[in-house]
């Protein structure tokens, strides 16, 4: 059997650390965005860290949508800079391409041997440079991690420098802490009294970053910098800017995702108090009053024709267009190992289908946006992943150039990938066009955020697969969804003129070509659905969430298949030290070979979870109510944990995403339109029926992963390999409520 | 327009609007009380919590003529953001995204008010009616029992006072 090299670790740190260190340390190259909103006695040391009379702010230039973010951002900056989290103000900032994210689209997100293939027009030239400061796919820390240290070591740096030359002694007879600089004498100086003398010193070449063994806030838990906020109902969301003399507005959609508007009449509209106007933008419109539930109650009255669906009328149409191409021709490869065909021609061939539907993000904040065109200038207020994206369509829709927009973004409640496209900041800009030196707030009904969502892909797969001597010897799987890629290019690049090509897109393999098993006959084939279906988009895991659950529900039915234990059948298949790791760290912590009292099982999976390496073991029992969820146990690998308490809370977050996604969750489609209104139709799991989670942080420490979607895409199929073990009868086609009742 | 007086966090507001507009948007649009969040209009999701009377009710459920005991939100809940359920949410860092704290907050002063020893069946059966998309129902739980202790503590402290 040939071996094959894992190829995730060393592409990714050596990137950070070049790219890192270009649009820090040479801050001349781009302007400093800080610069422009300075106030008198205010300083910038790098476009990250401003020192005024009164205090320190370090940017954290990601956007906060619960993962905790711009806690461990700052704790990078000020580790090196040697000053006390609780005494420093961190804020998202500005948007600028000086904050662009250099991970998001390397080659974890897009496959390197795509990248490699498609040449330099695809990774981070995907997206043109209005995109680039981007929230996402766990990629904060892996592009932030030397890059935050450096600013805080290279503002330290200036600082010394200030303090140098404001008191005549020399750098290196100095030191520093707690926000202070130690001069020789004994004397402390804060950095708030070394404004004036920093003022024309430039930013250092280079910079020598603390070993890792003198770090005193990175490795130990830090206390959240939004917790107080969060929990005194003062943390400000989008919906919750307030603004002098502001409107409210609600929206009304087409049930015709994307169809457009035929024609409306809204005189019923105006029997309702408040009632201010209501504006067509191309997909619905927007209803304008003095509070958001008189624009609820507005937008009841208005009657509406809207054009027919540009999409497939019912869920069945839309499965058969899903499964339409699989098996047709040569796929897209993710994975080709041996011969897989060579041996299923002699073999007995087992054959498996599968499939996940369409999901919302259904974040509990719904989607919004404050936007207040004024002459010449455009604020807008968003929580979002992509704010030079709201500049960008908020300047085109105003008519305005992008120095004239102005993007404040705000804390959200939930993204999920949601938050990464603008139709929610669009749809703003157009009500405050038509009320000029107005503020408006336009928030979505939950209906809306529901039926007009930017879906998790609906996905469907195929197993051909052959076992003899107890070996798993053939392993071929054919998957098919609407093309993410396609999906987003439309939506983000439509309007401006870059060129994309088709044939290249294989978002429909996310996740699959970099697992870490090693099967002597290997084939992974993706078959991106050739008719243009519901609008998809990113989510918690991406294509990882459908892939997975493929991938390990059909290995799992092979381990049976052969006799073999699931767990030692996946340790016989993988070198991979972490990989290896991390399922005997499950298999340690689950008890996996005691066996259970009657009527409780379990079930696991093991996945690369976008970087990082994670096994799943999940307990179940049945009770008189229902199935019941007893115990959780996971292991992650996270490279270097930064901040463990915050870890735990994403892996937990993430298992919790992903059984929602296992039990519960389906945006389906009738007559041209979705089905799921709100939470009564796409129920969420609730406090009770949340079992023990067990987290276990691994660290192989050649690198960094991020976290938050590492819980999610071992979930389901662990639970239902789980659901196998305890019933015998499988289930292929997510969501699990529909085959089982739980309790 | 009709106009309606309520008392909210101690102060009485006079507030101009229909009839049928929910507390929770009066609140929020025109006493500026962003604390309390909108989720779903249909109480299903417990975002919007808020006490009457000390009882934990759905706010995008009671129009405003319906308003006639006091209100209290999170705003209110305590002077310095220092109620034995913030401070163990604090102590336990709770809130991931935070939106849905508010109303999780608020569920478990008045459950702890009316229960001061929940036992863990107790928290599930009253919590369960608030929902959170980012997952943070364990710490939740924990921070109840927390909270819990703390007000046991504080007002075992306060009766050590009063005995001295």
């Amino acid at each position: 059997m040939e071996r094959r090299k894992f190829l995730i670790t060393s592409a990714s740190v050596a990137g950070g650390l070049a790219i890192g260190g270009y649009t820090l340390l040479r801050a001349e190259d781009l302007p400093n965005p800080l610069e422009a909103l300075l106030a008198d006695g205010q300083i910038a040391l790098t476009p990250y860290v401003i020192i005024r009379s009164d205090g320190i702010s370090i940017i954290a230039p990601r956007a906060e949508m619960g993962q905790g973010i711009q806690s461990t951002l700052a704790a990078l900056v000020a580790e090196e800079l040697d000053v006390a989290l609780e005494s420093v103000e961190v804020m998202h900032g500005p948007p600028s391409d000086v904050y662009r994210n250099n991970k998001l689209y390397g080659q974890e997100v897009l496959p390197k041997r795509l990248l490699r293939r498609a040449g330099k027009r695809l990774g981070i030239e995907f997206l043109p440079p209005q995109f680039s400061q981007l929230t996402g796919a766990q990629s904060s820390l892996r592009d932030g991690y030397v890059k935050m240290r450096k600013t805080g070591a290279a503002a330290r740096q200036m600082l010394l420098q200030a303090a140098a030359k404001q008191y005549g002694v020399s750098v290196d007879q100095l030191k520093t802490d707690l926000g202070q600089v130690f001069l020789p004498n004994g004397r402390k100086v804060a950095y708030t009294d070394l404004i004036e003398s920093a003022r024309d010193i430039k930013a250092p070449e280079k910079v020598k970053l603390k070993p890792r063994e003198q770090w005193k806030k990175l490795g130990s838990s830090q206390p959240r910098a939004d917790m107080a906020e969060k929990c005194t109902g003062t943390a400000e969301y989008g919906i919750d800017v307030r603004l002098p003399d502001m409107l409210y507005a609600s929206v009304l959609f087409s049930p015709f995702i994307g169809s457009g508007l035929e024609s409306f009449d809204a005189s019923r509209a105006e029997e309702v108090q408040g009632y201010v106007k209501t504006v067509p933008f191309p997909d619905g419109l927007v209803v304008i009053a003095t509070n958001t539930w008189y624009a609820q109650q507005a937008a009841k009255r208005i009657e509406v024709k809207w054009k027919p669906s540009r999409y497939p009328m019912s869920m069945a149409e839309h499965r058969a267009a899903v499964e339409e191409p699989l098996g047709k021709g040569q796929g897209q490869i993710a994975r080709l190992d041996g011969d897989v065909d060579q041996v299923l021609e002699k073999e007995e061939v087992i054959e498996r289908s599968y499939s996940v539907p369409y999901l919302s993000h259904a974040t509990m904040e719904p989607m919004n946006a404050v936007a207040w065109l004024q002459e010449e200038q455009l604020d807008i207020w968003a929580g979002n992943q992509n704010p030079l994206r709201a500049r960008y369509y908020g300047a085109k829709i105003a008519e305005l150039s992008e120095d004239q927009v102005k993007v404040h973004t705000t804390f959200m409640g939930g993204a999920f990938g949601r938050r990464l496209e603008s139709d929610f900041v669009e749809i703003a800009v157009f009500a405050a066009c038509a009320v000029k030196g107005k503020p408006v707030k336009v928030s979505w009904t939950r209906e809306g955020d529901l039926q007009h969502g930017i879906y998790r892909p609906i996905a469907s797969a195929k197993l051909r697969a052959a076992v003899k001597d107890k070996e798993v010897l053939a392993f071929d799987l054919q998957l098919s969804a609407p093309s993410l890629f396609s999906s987003a290019e439309r939506r983000f690049l439509e309007n401006i003129n870059t060129e994309f090509p088709e044939q290249v897109d294989k978002s429909v393999l996310l996740g699959m070509s970099h697992q870490t098993y090693q099967l002597p006959n290997y084939r992974i084939q993706g078959f991106p659905a050739k008719e243009r279906l519901l609008p998809v988009g990113w989510s918690r895991g991406v294509g990882e969430t459908q892939n997975v659950f493929f991938h390990e529900t059909a290995l799992d039915e092979l381990a049976h298949s052969a006799g073999r234990d699931p767990l030692e059948l996946r340790l016989s298949l993988i070198e991979h030290e972490a990989s290896r790791a991390v399922l005997e760290a499950v298999k340690k912590m689950s008890n996996w070979d005691n066996p259970l009292p009657e009527g409780h099982a379990r079930g696991m999976a093991f996945a690369i979870s976008s970087d990082a390496p994670t096994a799943q073991v999940v307990e179940i029992r049945q009770s008189e109510k229902g199935i019941h969820l007893e115990k959780i146990y996971i292991a992650v690998d996270v490279g270097i944990a930064l901040d463990p308490r915050n870890i735990e809370a994403q892996v937990k977050g993430g298992v919790i995403y992903g059984l929602d996604s296992g039990i519960n969750s389906e945006i389906s489609v009738k007559d041209g339109a979705v089905v799921e209104s709100n939470y009564h139709q796409y129920p969420l799991l609730r406090i009770h029926q949340i079992p023990e989670i067990e987290v276990h942080i691994h660290q192989s420490e050649e690198q960094i992963f991020g976290v938050g979607e590492a819980g999610v895409p071992t979930n389901p199929p662990a639970l239902g390999n789980a659901l196998f073990a305890l019933t015998g009868k499988r289930v292929r086609d997510l969501p699990f409520r529909k085959s089982f009742d739980f309790a | 327009m009709p106009t309606y007086t309520l008392e909210v966090n101690g102060n009485s507001f006079t507030v101009e609007c229909e009839a049928d507009t929910p507390l929770l948007w009066v609140l929020r649009d025109h006493l500026n009380l962003v604390g309390t969040k909108f989720g779903c209009g249909i109480a299903q999701c417990g975002a919007c919590t808020v006490h009457l009377d000390g009882v934990g009710i759905r706010s995008c459920q009671f129009p405003i003529s319906s308003i006639d005991k006091k209100v209290t939100t999170i705003e209110g809940l305590s002077p310095k953001g220092d109620h034995p359920v913030q401070k163990a949410w604090k102590e336990l860092d709770v809130a991931q995204c935070g939106y849905c704290q508010s109303g999780q907050i608020m569920m478990a002063a008045a459950l702890l008010d009316r229960n001061p020893n929940p036992s863990d069946l107790d928290v599930k059966m009253t919590m369960n009616g608030n929902l959170c998309r980012c997952g943070t129902y364990n710490r939740i739980q924990e921070a109840i029992g927390l909270a819990s202790e703390i007000r046991r503590d504080s007002s075992s402290n306060n009766e050590d006072l009063k005995n001295t």
